[in-house]
């Protein structure tokens, strides 16, 4: 499983580094797989409320129906039809590449189970919305879906009579299985929809729009495609022909020929045995958990901070247990918490200022105590050689522990955004380095999803806490690299150093906690 | 990188993306494994008889009953399975012995089979038992028929209409 995992590790950061060149990290489409899903989600279920006015649900004048929509209104129903095609294909690539994706940066283990444990039925929902939309149109592929599909499932041993039967010849064809797939492409998207919104409900501000320049490209691509290369029917279902040769949809239905080699009861102990040990795929093999976040009473003035920076939702804010004269506490839910600590960054008290002997913040991450940070800063200062003094602090996904080779003396954490911003104060006006790097994962990539995002609004002043204003900006760099990036990364980092090089040398102010 | 060389790598992206998703959409075509052959496709479901027969209860038993619950006779719910047998140019293709559906064996049995022939004149023999016979059969068709290539041949049955019926 380790292999695996490495192998599509390398794949990935191959293209992510490709992919960055040609959209930036901001819009590199690997970033915004899950998102991208929704989107085509929302394009597939668009196009498919505008078709159902034109499609005639019954079975002798559906395949007449989709003829119109595809021929005679090919320049507004035939594209959105293109368009109900192609966006679905897309979605299964997103979904496939998100699933792997995921799989590769091991986001799935522990606590982080619930998305994959969901998202592995929405996998049989997006294949019942396809497959039963290539029905609708009863064409010779309808036909040909509708009996492999029947005899496939007659393999099962929950049909007293082989429902095959409905589509035996010409003769026996009737409408109400016909009407019942109807049914079945109206409410399995909507079911699918309930599934994605479980997927994302352990993400607070769960990201379900790709940014704009994404969305619009993908838009004009697939539009593009469909005027190109417009989804058209094959002839007529003909149920006393054998349908010999058929253009196929092999995004949905490359199971099928596998009927022609396997008996149907193996294929589906395949698949179902498949779905059953990917769902088991977050405890091969069980993984120990980091300890929680520990909240603090006699430090926690109940600011709800960590509450609102919270990426997973571990943490909320209840009753004063302690009789203080605050209204409200933070408490961290063990089942969600995964220990990333941009609660620690958040927390007011997370200063390394405080003169008690040892500093205890509000909430902290027992693993990473803000009194270790605080020694590992002073430590690290007394380390530096010759040139600029750039102390680095860094996640543990970034790749940028590696400008330890640039000279850089480098801190690790579990996430950038546990850094609170008053280190960055305390590190500069102490005179323990010349100037500081925070680096983190790629712009809308972070490995614990927003801990890029808050400390660039912490650095800017726009959320608590802030990077106090008498720190000298030219002396801080935020960077968001990945481990592919590293020449980008020497080189800004090369840049920086040059920066601190030709400023003059800095004042050092204390600080008034000091 | 400059901001042409990114729209220029984007371009090359977003038709990459295209091409994958136009061309798997609907190629390359899936052919059929055996596309010259004819496909005969066998679809019947009956009901056999019970496994015994009915038997006539006698007063004493009849009475033995509440007086909202008593009949005549007791019979078994079981049914007894189908035999099948299908023969093409005198030889045997098919053999099958369908048991009855139901949690206790007392619905219809079903027969559903989808088997590809040469095309040409044939043969065609269908044999089905659904009594406690041993020997013999309750329902024979022997009839010559052609079969198409690529086109569906279809035995169904139905006792109604006097048992199997080709088309």
């Amino acid at each position: 499983m380790a292999k695996l995992k490495s192998f599509f590790r390398i794949l990935f950061v191959r293209a992510e580094y490709a992919f960055d060149m040609a959209f930036g990290q901001k819009c590199n489409p690997l970033s915004w797989l899950g998102s991208l899903g929704w989107y085509f989600f929302w394009i597939v279920a668009g196009t498919g409320v505008y078709l159902y006015i034109f499609f005639d649900t019954g079975i002798t004048d559906a395949y007449a129906s989709v003829e119109y929509i595809t021929n005679d209104q090919w320049y507004a129903a035939g594209v959105m039809r293109s368009l109900h095609r192609y966006a679905s294909d897309a979605l299964v690539i997103v979904v496939v590449v998100h699933l792997l994706r995921e799989f590769s940066l091991d986001r799935l283990r522990g606590k982080r189970f619930f998305a994959w444990l969901t998202g592995v039925p929405a996998l049989f929902f997006i294949y019942l919305c396809g497959i039963s939309g290539y029905w609708l149109v009863w064409d010779e592929l309808a036909q040909f879906i509708a009996i492999a599909t029947t005899e496939w499932l007659d393999a099962l041993p929950f049909f007293a009579e082989p429902i095959a039967n409905n589509f035996l010849n010409s003769t026996t064809l009737g409408g109400r299985f016909f009407t019942l797939m109807v049914f079945i492409h109206i409410f399995a998207p909507l079911f699918m929809l309930l599934l994605m919104w479980i997927h994302i409900q352990r993400h607070a501000r769960a990201r379900v729009n790709p940014p704009r320049p994404l969305a619009i490209g993908t838009a004009i691509t697939l539009i593009v495609l469909s005027l190109l290369h417009p989804a058209v029917s094959q002839g007529p279902a003909d149920l006393d022909a054998v349908p010999t040769e058929l253009a196929f949809d092999w995004f949905y239905l490359a199971a099928y020929p596998l009927l022609d080699m396997i008996p149907g009861g193996q294929l589906w102990l395949v698949i179902v045995g498949g779905l059953a040990v990917l769902a088991l795929f977050p405890w091969l093999p069980p993984q120990k958990p980091a300890p929680a976040a520990v909240v603090s009473l006699d430090n926690c003035n109940g600011c709800a901070r960590c509450f609102d920076d919270c990426p997973f939702g571990a943490i909320s804010m209840v009753r004063r247990s302690d009789g203080k004269g605050y209204e409200t506490e933070a408490a961290v839910s063990l089942e969600h918490c995964l220990s990333c600590g941009l609660c620690v960054g958040a927390c007011p008290t997370s200063t390394p200022f405080r003169r008690a002997t040892e500093i205890v913040p509000g909430i902290e991450l027992p693993e990473y105590p803000i009194t270790g940070l605080r020694e590992s800063t002073i430590a690290a200062s007394s380390q530096f050689g010759e040139g600029p003094r750039v102390l680095v602090y860094t996640c543990e996904y970034s790749g940028a522990d590696k400008l330890r080779n640039e000279g850089a003396q480098v801190i690790t954490m579990p996430c950038i955004a546990m850094l609170p911003p008053s280190f960055i104060d305390f590190t500069l006006s102490r005179n323990l380095a010349d100037g500081v790097v925070l680096a983190g994962c790629a712009e809308g990539d972070c490995y614990y999803r927003l801990g890029g995002h808050w400390t660039l609004q912490r650095l800017n002043g726009e959320r608590d806490p802030y990077l106090r204003k008498r720190v000298d900006r030219n002396r801080v760099c935020f960077m968001r690299t990945r481990p592919g990036s590293g020449k980008q990364r020497q080189a800004e980092f090369a840049d920086f150093a040059a920066t601190l090089a030709d400023l003059p040398p800095a004042s050092h102010k204390k600080s008034r906690d000091e | 990188m400059n901001r042409f060389g990114r729209l220029f790598l984007q371009a090359i992206s977003y038709a990459a993306f295209a091409m994958t998703v136009g061309y798997f959409a609907s190629m390359p075509a899936y052919r059929y494994a055996d596309a010259g052959a004819a496909s005969v496709k066998i679809s019947l479901s009956h009901a056999a008889d019970k496994v015994a027969p009915c038997v006539q209860l006698t007063q004493e038993e009849i009475a033995e009953f509440a007086a909202n619950m008593r009949r005549t006779e007791t019979c078994e719910r079981q049914r007894l399975p189908l035999f099948f047998e299908f023969d093409v140019d005198g030889a045997r293709v098919l053999t099958i012995e369908a048991p009855p559906s139901g949690i206790w064996g007392d619905g219809p049995s079903s027969i559903y089979e989808r088997i590809n022939l040469d095309p040409g004149r044939h043969r065609i023999t269908v044999r089905l038992r659904d009594t406690a016979r041993t020997e013999g059969w309750d329902y024979v068709k022997s009839e010559e028929v052609v079969l198409e290539a690529a086109r569906y041949f279809t035995i169904t049955f139905k006792e109604a209409t006097g048992g199997f019926n080709y088309r």
